[in-house]
Order: structure tokens, then C-alpha cells, then sequence
């Protein structure tokens, strides 16, 4: 019998090759007649491959997102003299920077920040576009649009980050760069800035609906995979027809803390703890700087932070006595 | 179950060989944390007992010459052109002479220095340099206990050794490539060990150990109030601090209170220490190196014509407390107190004077 043990699908279980539903008006063609069979994705996934929908709104997608990547790459690879063997080993560092502080939020000089707002441009219009395809395929497949508002949860997060942020704080300098280690540094000298993000209660919010997502969707999968052997990955029906599958899982969670999730209640917590974590924490990011300018002082004057007994000599800054140098 | 336990095994060899490449950039256990603040707070020193002891090894001091007698004739009556060290006995002189040979060029000897035909003669631009150098270290060591208290610096706790010391530090280039057009750095995003190979602006010298540039970033309210200083120059900041910490072999909260790095208030007392070290090394940086810039010979010098300058890891060479707090300064006492006489102590015509008499081409 077909067992689940390790991450790859060990059986394949392949029928008829499908194109899926006809397509209404202002629908393009599918990309490919024919629909393939892989092995290898199979091990992973499903073994069909295709057919893939591009249409209007994922190839201009795709034209700006290339256009942004290749803005991107290309100020990198000039950063390192065009030298690719210091592009590859420098990769991590490089970036494309946004705008010094000093010029606000007017155009920058192409390669004092220049390159950045065009990059950001196109990068944000190709990530509309691209959910907009989301959502129109979601509608012509008569599917609800929960993953392109999923997606639209990440978008907010990225555009407060980039637009909206620095738009409320008069400068694009405040915006992130495009780069590995440059936006972790960014993010640590941000947190400085601002005062330590932690004690953030958005920040906070956040990071638990980050964990918390992780931990739903460990759960999930191990309880889906516990019961499989009595058809438990076939959870639509057994949301429709709950078997034997479903009220084991059930038993399962009621026996060891007393409330279960149902087959379909469990999505909906899944899809609310992730979609809450980049909604709370762009709500972070946005309060930052705009309303609150340090987080430890606010939440000094909130109650927040507790005081600790000093085990240390009294200090003072050094810079409010007088006579020294 | 044969092929449950094939994939296992293929599994653990492929994570082996995905670990061994991850970890590969890191530091070999063991790793010691000590408790610095109150519990639970995150004040806690990271050390490897395994490079303390590479690290403490490198910060012995040097033996001590047996103290000579005060009596008997000054140096500068006995000898001549002695402007700074002159109300030592000769003995006192030339103890210190000895040692400041041993300190700085114990290879090359006192020729590094001194014409050997005649000792009085400022020709070479080491001598004037170390004449300068040494009323620097009595400034330091009688001006600034804020920094130094009375453990004090000698030449060697920077010189180790090295005519020239081993951290010191120059104004970078522009950067070299790139165009006008595309690939600017911004003076950051590369694998500069002064940041620790993080990609943080790479010179914060210029900005706070040269000029005295804002680093304080926080703002002192809960709510906005005027503080204008940006998360990019928070990103300066953190690139001094950086350099901080790796010059002292320390952490953040080895100065810092975990909870706010701006408030002083419950922190540790080192932090106003530190303080005093970047005043301190932003002064002599500009009163005593930068004014010998037409001295130095073109070799000497950085891409830019700058002279040699210094930062928290000239004296520190990664140690909290330079050579681990040996206190060299109670035995040579003439370098804790300031000796030249004014009259004769080096003016700008001085500096002029030896620069003329360079070779041409080492006027730059």
C-alpha cells in the first residue's frame, strides 16, 4: 500500500491529461496544446505540467518585473566594475540603493537613487498586475479570490515598506534597498532608529501570527498525513462527508487538549494567521517614524516595558555635563 | 522498510554535506556567555575560551627595563635639539629612548629614528614624527582619564612592535569603478572587514573619528518631536558601533542596555568610557595626525594623499581593555605628565621646516 514517509510522493497516480473548464469572453488562448508529464515534479507534486495561462495581464506583468530584476542586476554588476566573478562572490552585499534622506521625495539623479525609483516602479506595478492575474483566473475558474487576497496581505506589507512609509515621512531615503544583506541591515538599523522595534505591539502581533501560521501548518500537515492511510488528503470530501479519517483526526486533537478544528475551519485559520502576519506588521512599519519616533520610550510611558532593579553604577550621559569634552 | 531506509540515509548524507557548507563561515564551538546585567535582560558577553586565549596572547606587554636614577644631569642640558623629554635625568632619557626603540622599531634600531652621525638632527620625518607622537601620549595619558584613567598609554599600546601600527586607518578612494551612470555604492554593500563583512557603510571614520557628525540617532520621545535623522544615517552609526565592538571583542550590551541603545539610564558605566574614547580619537586625529600630513613621505600615506589616522582598534587590537589592562604607564612615569617646554615644543614652521626638507618626490 502506498505510504507517505518521507517528502516525496512515492506513487504517482496519473489520468487523463486535462485542459480544466472552457474559458469565457476576453479569455486568451492557453499557452500549449498539450499538457506534459514530468517524473520528477511528480516526486513533489502533481506529474502534470501545463497548461500555463499568460494572457495580457501576465505578460505585462512579466515585462515590468523583468525590466525591475534587470535595472537591479545591472547596477550590481556595474558596482563591481562589470566583473562577474565579483558580481557572483559579491552578491549577497551588493544592492541597489534608494535616494540620500536630503532629497526628499522628488526624482533623484539616475545613480544616486534614480535607478531605484524606476526600479521600484516597475517592480510595484508588475506586482499589481500580477495580482490581478491572480484574481481573474481565480473568477474564471469560479474559485473564491482567497489567494490573491492572501497575496494582496504581502503587497500591503511590501508597499508600506517602499511607498507608502516614505511618502508619509517626506523622504525616499526612508524606503529599503534591493539587496540580500543590505535589507537585513537595513532592517537592524531601522529597529535602532526607531527605537527597538520589539517592543512594537504591531511588531509583536505580527511575530505571533508568524509563528502561529507555522505552527498551524505543522499541525494541519501532520494531522492530514497521520490519517492519509484512510484517505484524509482527500479533504474536500471529507469536509462534504466527514469518514473515518476526519473524525479520527478529530478524536486525535479533542483527546489530547479538547477542541478540534473541523476539516474546514482549519483553512480559514491557516489563511487568517499568515494573512495577519504581513497586515499587522505593515501596520508596524507604517505607525513607525509617522506616529511614534521611539517604541522602548513609548512603551515606557505605556506601561509596556517593565523597569529592572540597577546593577550597575548610576550613569549619566556624559554629554549634559558641563566643561567636558 | 530496505527503501525507507535508503532515503533516510541519502537524506542524512545530503543535510550533512548542506550543513557542512552552511556552517563552514561559522566559529567553532565551545562559546562562553557571560552574565553582564540584570537577569534575563539579554546583557551577556559571547566569548570562545579558544580565541581569548590566540587574543590574549597577542596583548602581553613587554618586559620591563629596570628604572633608572633621576640624579645627575637633564637630557637637555646634556644633549641637543631635546624639546620634549628634557627635564629627564640622561639615564631616565635614554631608559626611555631604549624602550621606545623596543616599542616601535625593534628591528631597525635607533637609525629608524636618528641620524647616526648626529642624534640631534630632525632630518628624518620619523623623528619628528616620534617627537609628536610622544607629547600626544602625555596628553593623552594627563588630559584624557576620562578614557585612559591611570592605566595610561605607552607607545606600544598601539605600536606593538610595528613602526607602524597594525589598525590605522585612511580616507577611502572614490570608489573606483562603476560610471556616472549606474552602480553607485553609496559607501556600503561590500564585505569591508571594518564593518565586520557586513554590507554597512564602510568608512565611519570620517564622518565621527574626523568630523563630529551626529551619532546619536534616537529620538528622545515616545511621540515625534523634531528628530530628523534617518534610518540610512542610523545605518553610519551602526557601522562605528560595529567597529566598536569588533575592535574591543565585545558585544552590543557590553555597553549598551539590551532594551534601549540610546537611554544611559540602568546601563552599564562603560558606555561613558566609549564615549570619551571617540572624543578622544576624533581629537588626535585632527590635532596631532592630520597637522603632520606634509611629514609623511607619499608611502606612507593613504590613496588620497591622507595621513595614517586612528580608531578604537589602534589601542584596543581587540581587546576591551588594551594589552587586558597591563598598566605599563606607572613604569615610565615621564609619559603620564606633560614636559615640553613651550618655547620649544614643535610649531607649524617645524612641521614646514622638515617637509621642505623631504626628497621632492615624497611631497605629496
Amino acid at each position: 500500500m502506498a505510504q507517505y514517509e518521507n517528502l516525496f510522493t512515492v506513487v504517482q497516480a496519473t489520468g487523463p491529461l486535462h485542459h480544466g473548464v472552457p474559458l469565457g469572453h476576453g479569455n486568451s488562448p492557453r499557452t500549449g496544446d498539450k499538457p506534459g508529464l514530468s517524473y520528477l515534479l511528480g516526486k513533489l507534486g502533481n506529474a502534470q505540467i501545463g497548461p500555463i495561462y499568460l494572457g495580457g495581464l501576465g505578460l505585462a506583468s512579466l515585462i515590468f518585473g523583468t525590466l525591475a530584476f534587470n535595472i537591479i542586476g545591472l547596477n550590481m554588476l556595474a558596482s563591481v566594475n562589470y566583473d562577474p566573478i565579483q558580481f557572483i562572490r559579491q552578491l549577497f552585499w551588493l544592492a541597489l540603493e534608494p535616494p540620500a534622506p536630503g532629497n526628499g521625495l522628488a526624482l533623484a539623479p539616475l545613480n544616486q537613487g534614480g535607478w531605484w525609483q524606476i526600479a521600484g516602479l516597475f517592480l510595484t506595478i508588475s506586482i499589481l498586475l500580477w495580482w490581478a492575474r491572480i484574481y481573474r483566473r481565480a473568477r474564471e475558474l469560479g474559485m473564491g479570490t482567497h489567494v490573491a487576497w492572501a497575496f494582496a496581505a504581502a503587497i500591503w506589507l511590501f508597499l508600506v515598506l517602499g511607498l507608502f512609509r516614505p511618502v508619509l515621512m517626506g523622504s525616499w531615503g526612508e524606503a529599503v534597498p534591493f539587496g540580500i544583506f543590505p535589507h537585513l541591515d537595513w532592517t537592524a538599523a531601522f529597529s535602532l532608529r526607531y527605537g527597538n522595534l520589539f517592543y512594537n505591539p504591531f511588531h509583536a502581533l505580527s511575530i505571533a501570527f508568524l509563528y502561529g501560521a507555522t505552527l498551524l501548518f505543522a499541525m494541519h500537515g501532520a494531522t492530514i498525513l497521520a490519517v492519509s492511510q484512510f484517505g484524509g488528503e482527500r479533504e474536500i470530501e471529507q469536509i462534504v462527508d466527514r469518514g473515518t479519517a476526519s473524525e479520527r483526526a478529530a478524536l486525535f486533537w479533542r483527546w489530547t487538549m479538547g477542541f478540534n478544528a473541523t476539516m474546514e475551519s482549519i483553512h480559514r485559520w491557516a489563511w487568517w494567521f499568515a494573512v495577519l502576519c504581513p497586515l499587522t506588521g505593515g501596520i508596524g512599519i507604517l505607525l513607525t517614524g509617522t506616529v511614534v519616533d521611539n517604541w522602548f520610550l513609548w512603551a515606557v510611558k505605556h506601561g509596556v516595558a517593565p523597569s529592572y532593579p540597577d546593577v550597575f553604577p548610576a550613569v549619566i550621559d556624559p554629554a549634559l555635563s558641563l566643561g567636558v569634552k | 522498510m530496505k527503501q525507507l531506509s535508503n532515503w533516510i540515509a541519502r537524506g542524512l548524507k545530503l543535510s550533512g554535506l548542506a550543513g557542512l557548507v552552511l556552517l563552514s563561515a561559522c566559529e567553532r564551538p565551545p562559546i562562553d556567555s557571560v552574565q553582564h546585567g540584570y537577569r534575563g535582560t539579554g546583557m551577556a558577553q559571547v566569548y570562545n575560551p579558544r580565541l581569548l586565549e590566540e587574543k590574549t596572547a597577542l596583548n602581553q606587554p613587554p618586559a620591563v627595563q629596570p628604572a633608572a636614577s633621576t640624579e645627575g644631569p637633564k637630557a637637555g642640558q646634556v644633549y641637543q635639539n631635546v624639546k620634549v623629554l628634557g627635564d629627564l635625568s640622561v639615564g631616565e632619557f635614554n631608559r626611555l629612548m631604549v624602550a621606545m626603540t623596543n616599542w616601535i622599531a625593534p628591528e631597525q634600531g635607533c637609525t629608524y629614528c636618528h641620524n647616526a652621525a648626529n642624534y640631534a638632527d630632525d632630518g628624518k620625518y620619523t623623528k619628528v614624527v616620534a617627537r609628536r607622537m610622544t607629547e600626544m601620549t602625555q596628553h593623552i595619558n594627563s588630559d584624557w582619564k576620562s578614557h585612559v584613567a591611570d592605566t595610561g598609554v605607552t607607545c606600544y599600546t598601539c605600536h606593538r612592535g610595528q613602526p607602524v601600527p597594525q589598525a590605522v586607518w585612511f580616507k577611502s578612494a572614490e570608489q573606483p569603478y562603476g560610471s556616472n551612470f549606474m552602480g553607485d555604492k553609496a559607501g556600503q554593500n561590500d564585505p569591508s572587514p571594518v564593518v565586520n563583512l557586513s554590507s554597512l557603510p564602510n568608512d565611519p571614520f570620517t564622518p565621527f573619528l574626523l568630523e563630529a557628525q551626529n551619532i546619536r540617532v534616537n529620538g528622545p520621545t515616545a511621540l515625534p518631536s523634531g528628530n530628523r535623522q534617518s534610518t540610512k544615517q542610523a545605518e553610519w552609526t551602526y557601522g562605528l558601533m560595529t567597529h566598536m565592538s569588533q575592535s574591543l571583542g565585545v558585544s552590543c550590551t557590553y555597553c549598551h542596555n539590551s532594551r534601549s541603545f540610546a537611554t544611559w539610564e540602568g546601563g552599564p558605566p562603560q558606555r561613558v568610557t566609549a564615549w570619551h574614547g571617540i572624543r578622544l580619537a576624533r581629537e588626535l586625529n585632527l590635532e596631532y595626525l592630520e597637522p603632520l600630513t606634509p611629514v609623511f613621505p607619499a608611502q606612507r600615506k593613504g590613496e588620497l594623499g591622507d595621513v595614517a589616522k586612528l580608531n578604537c582598534a589602534t589601542c584596543h587590537q581587540g581587546a576591551y581593555k588594551p594589552l587586558n589592562g597591563a598598566a605599563m604607564l606607572k613604569d615610565h612615569p615621564e609619559l603620564g605628565r606633560k614636559s615640553s617646554d613651550p618655547k620649544a615644543a614643535m610649531t607649524d614652521t617645524d612641521v614646514a621646516k622638515v617637509a621642505a626638507a623631504l626628497p621632492a618626490n615624497d611631497k605629496k
